[in-house]
């Protein structure tokens, strides 16, 4: 198997730039998944790690050797696309074993090793169809077929379930996640959902505006995000994000009624800036209004989602979402009042959306005026 | 709501169809059955006093070895240029396809020579073709007399299929790029992944899914080739020398109008519209049943 290494990656259109250096090492083996808005490069990234796309600046090696200039062909790597890019003029049979023919691999050989992959993806039965007559989980399972039965180096997922449904998308995810462990090949799997990255990545990406914002463990990037964009991207519920004022006593002031307390070793040149603070929807309380520490707010809406609920409430107008486990209806204009445990809370710069790290676990006095 | 008009009276519809009903007759059915009748009978050159002769007509053309020639020609010349046009288009519109800027004005371009009258087109293709001033001429100075299509018909049957193929390359070429661009992107990504070289897919997954296209074009050519060559023919070499280019659209109308046989010629174009059904009919038959894939 392969590691990849990405060093300083530029990609560019005429004058018109997608990918601003971008440096990532890849270890062998590992599932890397990468994540991102439309337009955020990572499939553009993808395609020069395959060689469908000219590489404008840096350099990509797989195994230690740079491939820049290699055709896709020479660079060891499979490749399974978002539309499945079956051919349909070929059988199953002759898409999976396409690849083995125009390596001159001998025709018993081929019947018998694209058996093998049918087998794994489960297509025994249907190797004399033509695509057109394959459901949409079947062809998905034939573009992979055609990328395993190469035993390539390195595969490259190209969004591939975003044209299944629902159901069939968690299946194919565990089917994908199986296939990885029993063939170990290196993985890139692009995508914009983020459900999709948490359960697949070993490791995630997160790209914006053609850059890399992290990469960490989906846990690390969940609970650590590195910048303010990944911390409204990443999470279901988006994280609710709200600027103010850090005071002097260590308390986030968003308005005259609504001070949040934060961890009192904050770096004290912080003190007195305007920053972002962000809480996940699950790591907020609703409590009784007016408890003490507490945020004033009135719930907008419900949404049930059978195992949750998340209460959406208003602050003044912004939104700020809460998770709630037990089932309770609330009318709209209920006031509630928020409850956030110091600890909890993320701080990020305006001027730089990044992160601001602080040690965890000393909360601030509350209510210290 | 029903948005479609409909007409309780019958009468209402057959007017609305009548000016296309008329056009039809006019120019086609009443022509046809014109020839039908001549081809039966023995027509006057001077009009008036037709006789009837069954299939007298048709029995001295078919033994006629001068008749056999001209279908032989035709066939040469239908083959020849279907070929030339189709291949040459095939292969502009494979290179085109691969990463080319302002196809859109490729397209307007390469459609002009079709807008061109055949005459027209015959009349370049006799001074371009010239042995004695044209671009060729350049080869007999080197050779002389190795190229002259007024006196060697090989040679005057080689021009005619030059300048028709000519005319339809750029017809054909705009059918093979749009079917090119039809073809996802990603088919062909699939299959620079999968190690194929530019070469192998072209023949692996551009020309099987260009069939469709490829049938097209083929009964389009050939049925021309019969019928729009006249022209061409009749600018550059009036069907000689000896009549190695007298095509069978050539000699219906020299028999006809020069010969004033009109029987005979109405016989002859009765055999070529036979012929041109038969041939697209042989070609749905038998070719076109290969061309689906989905």
């Amino acid at each position: 198997m392969a590691s990849i290494a990405i060093r300083g990656v530029r990609k560019a259109y005429a004058k018109n730039a997608v990918v601003h250096g971008v440096d990532l090492d890849i270890a062998s083996r590992e599932f890397i998944v990468i994540l991102g808005p439309s337009g955020c490069g990572k499939s553009t990234l993808l395609r020069m790690v395959a060689g469908l796309e000219e590489i404008s600046g840096g350099e990509i090696a797989i195994d230690g050797r740079v491939v820049n200039n290699l055709e896709p062909r020479e660079r060891g790597c499979a490749m399974v696309f978002q539309n499945y890019a079956l051919y349909p003029h070929m059988t199953v049979a002759e898409n999976i074993g396409y690849a083995l023919k125009v390596a001159g691999v001998p025709k018993d050989e081929r019947r018998r090793r694209v058996e093998a992959t049918a087998k794994i993806v489960g297509l025994e039965a249907y190797l004399d169809r033509r695509p057109a007559a394959l459901s949409g989980g079947q062809r998905q399972r034939v573009a992979m077929g055609r990328a395993i039965v190469r035993e390539p180096k390195v595969f490259l997922f190209d969004e591939p379930l975003s044209n299944l449904d629902a159901k069939l998308r968690v299946a194919m995810r565990a089917e994908i996640r199986r296939l990885h462990r029993r063939l170990g090949a290196t993985s890139i799997f692009v995508t914009h959902d983020q459900v999709e990255a948490m359960t697949l990545g070993d490791r995630l990406v997160v790209m914006n505006g053609g850059r890399i914002e992290q990469v960490g463990s989906p846990a690390e990037v969940y609970n650590r995000p590195a910048s303010r964009f990944v911390a409204s991207f990443v999470g279901s519920p988006a994280m609710n994000l709200m600027e103010g004022t850090i005071d002097r006593h260590g308390v986030f002031v968003y308005d005259a009624e609504r001070q949040i307390p934060i961890p009192a070793t904050l770096d004290a040149r912080l003190v007195g800036h305007k920053v972002a603070l962000g809480v996940r929807a699950e790591a907020a309380r609703l409590v009784e209004p007016g408890t003490a520490g507490s945020i004033p707010a009135t719930v907008d809406f419900v949404e049930e989602l059978g195992a949750g609920r998340v209460v959406h409430t208003d602050l003044d107008g912004l939104s700020f979402a809460v998770s709630l486990s037990t089932p309770n209806v609330m009318p709209a204009g209920t006031p509630v009042g928020i409850a956030i445990d110091p600890r909890d809370v993320h701080l990020f710069s305006i001027e730089t959306g990044l992160r601001i790290e602080f040690a965890a676990g000393i909360a601030a006095p509350a209510n210290s005026n | 709501m029903e948005k479609r008009a409909t007409f309780s009276s019958t009468t209402i519809g057959i007017l609305f169809a009548l000016p296309m009903l008329v056009l039809i007759f006019v120019f086609f059915y009443w022509p046809s059955g014109q020839a039908l009748f001549w081809a039966f009978t023995l027509e006057q050159p001077w009009g008036g006093g037709n006789r009837w002769v069954g299939f007298q007509n048709f029995q001295q053309l078919l033994s006629d070895p001068v008749y056999w020639n001209s279908i032989s020609r035709s066939m040469i010349f239908g083959l020849g240029s279907t070929a030339i046009a189709m291949g040459m288009a095939l292969i502009l519109a494979l290179f085109t396809d691969r990463e080319l800027r302002g196809h859109g004005a490729y397209r307007s371009i390469f459609v002009w020579p079709y807008a061109i009258a055949a005459p027209a087109l015959g009349l370049a293709f006799r001074f371009i073709l010239a042995p004695e001033a044209g671009l060729l001429s350049l080869i007999n100075q080197v050779w002389p007399g190795i190229w002259n299509p007024a006196l060697d018909g090989n040679d005057a049957m080689i021009a005619v299929i030059i300048a028709f193929s000519w005319k339809y390359i750029g017809y054909n070429f705009i059918f093979f790029l749009s079917a090119l661009q039809s073809i996802p992107r990603s088919l062909i990504e699939a299959a620079a992944m999968d190690g194929s070289g530019p070469a192998r897919r072209m023949w692996d997954i551009q020309l099987p899914l260009l069939t469709p296209t490829l049938f097209f074009l083929l009964v389009i050519n050939i049925t021309e080739s019969f019928q729009d060559s006249f022209g061409i023919v009749d600018i550059m070499t009036q069907g000689g020398p000896a009549r190695a280019t007298e095509l069978m659209v050539y000699k219906i109308y020299f028999d006809g109008f020069k010969g004033l046989d009109y029987s005979g010629a109405a016989a002859q174009s009765i055999i070529l519209m036979v012929l041109v059904i038969l041939l697209t009919f042989v070609q749905f038959r038998f070719i076109e049943r290969r061309v689906h894939y989905k």
